[in-house]
């Protein structure tokens, strides 16, 4: 099966802290989910467990069958890919060109595939403009797309974002959620961690909502803004045309600005000229 | 009057080919409080580092242009007088903390102790910022182990301990957890309350038109814009520019594209909800 699998997974630091109970969850190849949930809720240690960074204290992950138990983290990460929160634990490279081509390098690609790869991930990023530069001296929302490439450029069959919408202006949600799409056409699934509720609204249809160590919601992301004991639980918050929506009692189903314009189509409203 | 008067201002940073600020002139007013906004890479931070006094004392390059802060001319100013006066929180936490201290409390401590604070003295504001900006729980932990949002409340609580008049403030939300941001706007909040000068530069924009006074649209180094609020988030051509706005002026557009037109553009979920109210039969 082309999927991601976790089965009643447990995961304990060394340090004896636990930081995931009980986690039930598919992702299928070519699906798009998104993570959401607060702080230390444990949303990224749960995505470390996909790409076998981390190994289940308790249960197991199955990534296109492997039991992520039976293979070295490598051999996992070679089907998910996991862009870091921080670019910066990611990022080790002198220029942005050797960052993307390093693992198309490490697989021993041909020189002509390497560049394809580095020049094609960066396009998709709108970074080629960087790619002589040092990481380091470009904005760290643009490392943050640097090493997003540098997955892309490995090309696996599922992709891990954590918090890609961290600082990102304008423009850059804008590439992200193009990035969406074009994975989206490339069957590759991906898996989004983002506090960002617009973002999650106007890209997802299936959401993940985690709340102390746990998967308290799974479903479609509409179903999952319409129900207020998990967003109480989870302590998300509606997008505001939602939250407007409520406030004026048009309903709980209403996700995004598109989604209110046609409720409001609906409704008898005093012309204002 | 204003305390902060930028006139002409350019500056290129050392070997740059292009300068990140150009002509910039603006003037800020003691007690307000500035959302600076607009794209990434368009000189947010170097405005910062400008009214810090890091620029030209500590990155030099060149700079061009006349500015003061509290009537003295930046190049004359001592940056550690400045330091005591303007306190700058990072955009990135793990710059701020400084390495050298084995718990919070220690971290948070540092400034106060290099002013010379009386120990007691720093001991009670320790505590007393550490519940504002709610990290108790943290105060014993290794500031190294932190998580990336705890590391930005903790950068943010040992600024706040040294209770400048001004407070700069590049990014300080981009770790933190919806819940997480809004804390720190209302710690911004008191802040301003207690007649504090704010210049805050910050993506989320929905919290920013909330609680700033005046906005600063910064892009490819100019002032695109400056005014008050609404003022500012009524001129929709600003998007063109990289300049986001809040959910509830989008709202309020996209219905304005299909016929309901509305007075005014509203900034935030109440003025959004009172608008609609009033359309509805």
């Amino acid at each position: 099966m082309e999927q991601i699998e976790l089965k009643h997974v447990y995961f304990q630091y060394p340090n004896g802290y636990l930081a995931n109970e009980d986690l039930n969850l598919t992702v299928k190849k070519g699906e798009q989910i998104a993570i959401v949930g607060q702080n230390g809720a444990g949303k990224t240690t749960a995505v470390k467990l996909m790409n076998g960074l981390h190994k289940p204290s308790k249960g197991e992950v199955i990534v296109d069958g492997k039991n992520t138990k039976k293979f070295t983290t490598a051999q996992i990460a070679r089907y998910v890919g996991y862009v870091f929160q921080n670019p910066d634990d990611q990022i080790f490279n002198q220029s942005v060109y050797a960052e993307i081509a390093y693992m198309p390098k490490y697989y021993k690609m041909s020189a002509s595939e390497i560049k394809n790869r580095v020049e094609e991930s960066a396009a998709l990023l709108k970074i080629e403009s960087f790619l002589d530069k040092n990481p380091f001296e470009i904005p760290y929302v643009m490392r943050k797309f640097v090493t997003i490439a540098a997955i892309l450029a490995t090309k696996p069959q599922y992709i891990i974002l954590d918090e890609p919408t961290a600082g990102q202006d304008l423009k850059g949600i804008e590439v992200l959620a193009d990035l969406l799409k074009i994975l989206k056409k490339q069957n590759i699934g991906t898996v989004t961690i983002t506090h960002d509720m617009d973002f999650v609204a106007n890209n997802f249809e299936r959401t993940v909502v985690m709340a102390n160590k746990r998967i308290i919601a799974d479903g479609k992301t509409r179903d999952i803004f319409g129900e207020d004991d998990i967003l109480r639980e989870s302590k998300i918050k509606r997008t505001l045309a939602g939250e407007v929506a409520v406030e004026l009692g048009m309903g709980k189903c209403i996700l995004n600005i598109p989604d209110f314009l046609q409720e409001w189509s609906k409704l008898e409203v005093k012309d204002g000229k | 009057m204003a305390f902060i008067k930028l006139k002409n201002i350019t500056y290129t940073y050392p070997l740059a080919k292009e300068p990140a600020l150009r002509n910039m002139s603006c003037e800020l007013e003691r007690g307000k409080f500035y959302g600076v906004i607009g794209e990434n890479a368009g000189g947010k931070t170097t405005f910062c580092n400008l009214l810090r006094g890091l620029i030209p004392h500590f990155y030099r390059g060149e700079l061009e242009g006349e500015m003061t802060i509290d009537g003295q001319e930046i190049r004359n100013i001592d940056v550690d007088i400045l330091s005591t006066q303007i306190g700058y929180i990072f955009q990135n936490p793990f710059t701020q903390i400084s390495g050298v201290k084995k718990t919070v409390f220690e971290e948070i401590a540092l400034g106060m102790e290099n002013l010379g604070v009386p120990k007691e003295e720093i001991i009670q504001q320790v505590i007393e910022i550490a519940e504002l900006v709610k990290i108790e729980d943290l105060l014993q932990k290794d500031p190294n182990q932190l998580s990336g949002g705890q590391r930005q409340k903790v950068a943010f609580a040992s600024i706040i301990a040294m209770d400048t008049d001004v407070f700069v403030i590049d990014e300080p939300t981009s770790q933190l957890d919806p819940q997480g941001t809004e804390s720190i706007f209302e710690i911004i909040d008191k802040l301003k309350k207690q007649a504090k000068t704010i210049i805050l530069v910050e993506h989320k924009i929905d919290l920013v038109a909330e609680y700033a006074d005046e906005l600063i649209v910064i892009g490819q180094g100019e002032i695109l814009a400056k005014g008050d609020v609404h003022q500012v988030l009524s001129d929709f051509s600003l998007q063109t520019r990289g300049v986001m706005f809040p959910q509830a002026a989008l709202l309020s557009k996209a219905l304005s594209e299909k016929g309901f037109d509305f007075p005014n553009i509203p900034v935030t979920k109440s003025e959004c909800i009172q608008m609609l109210k009033e359309r509805m039969r």
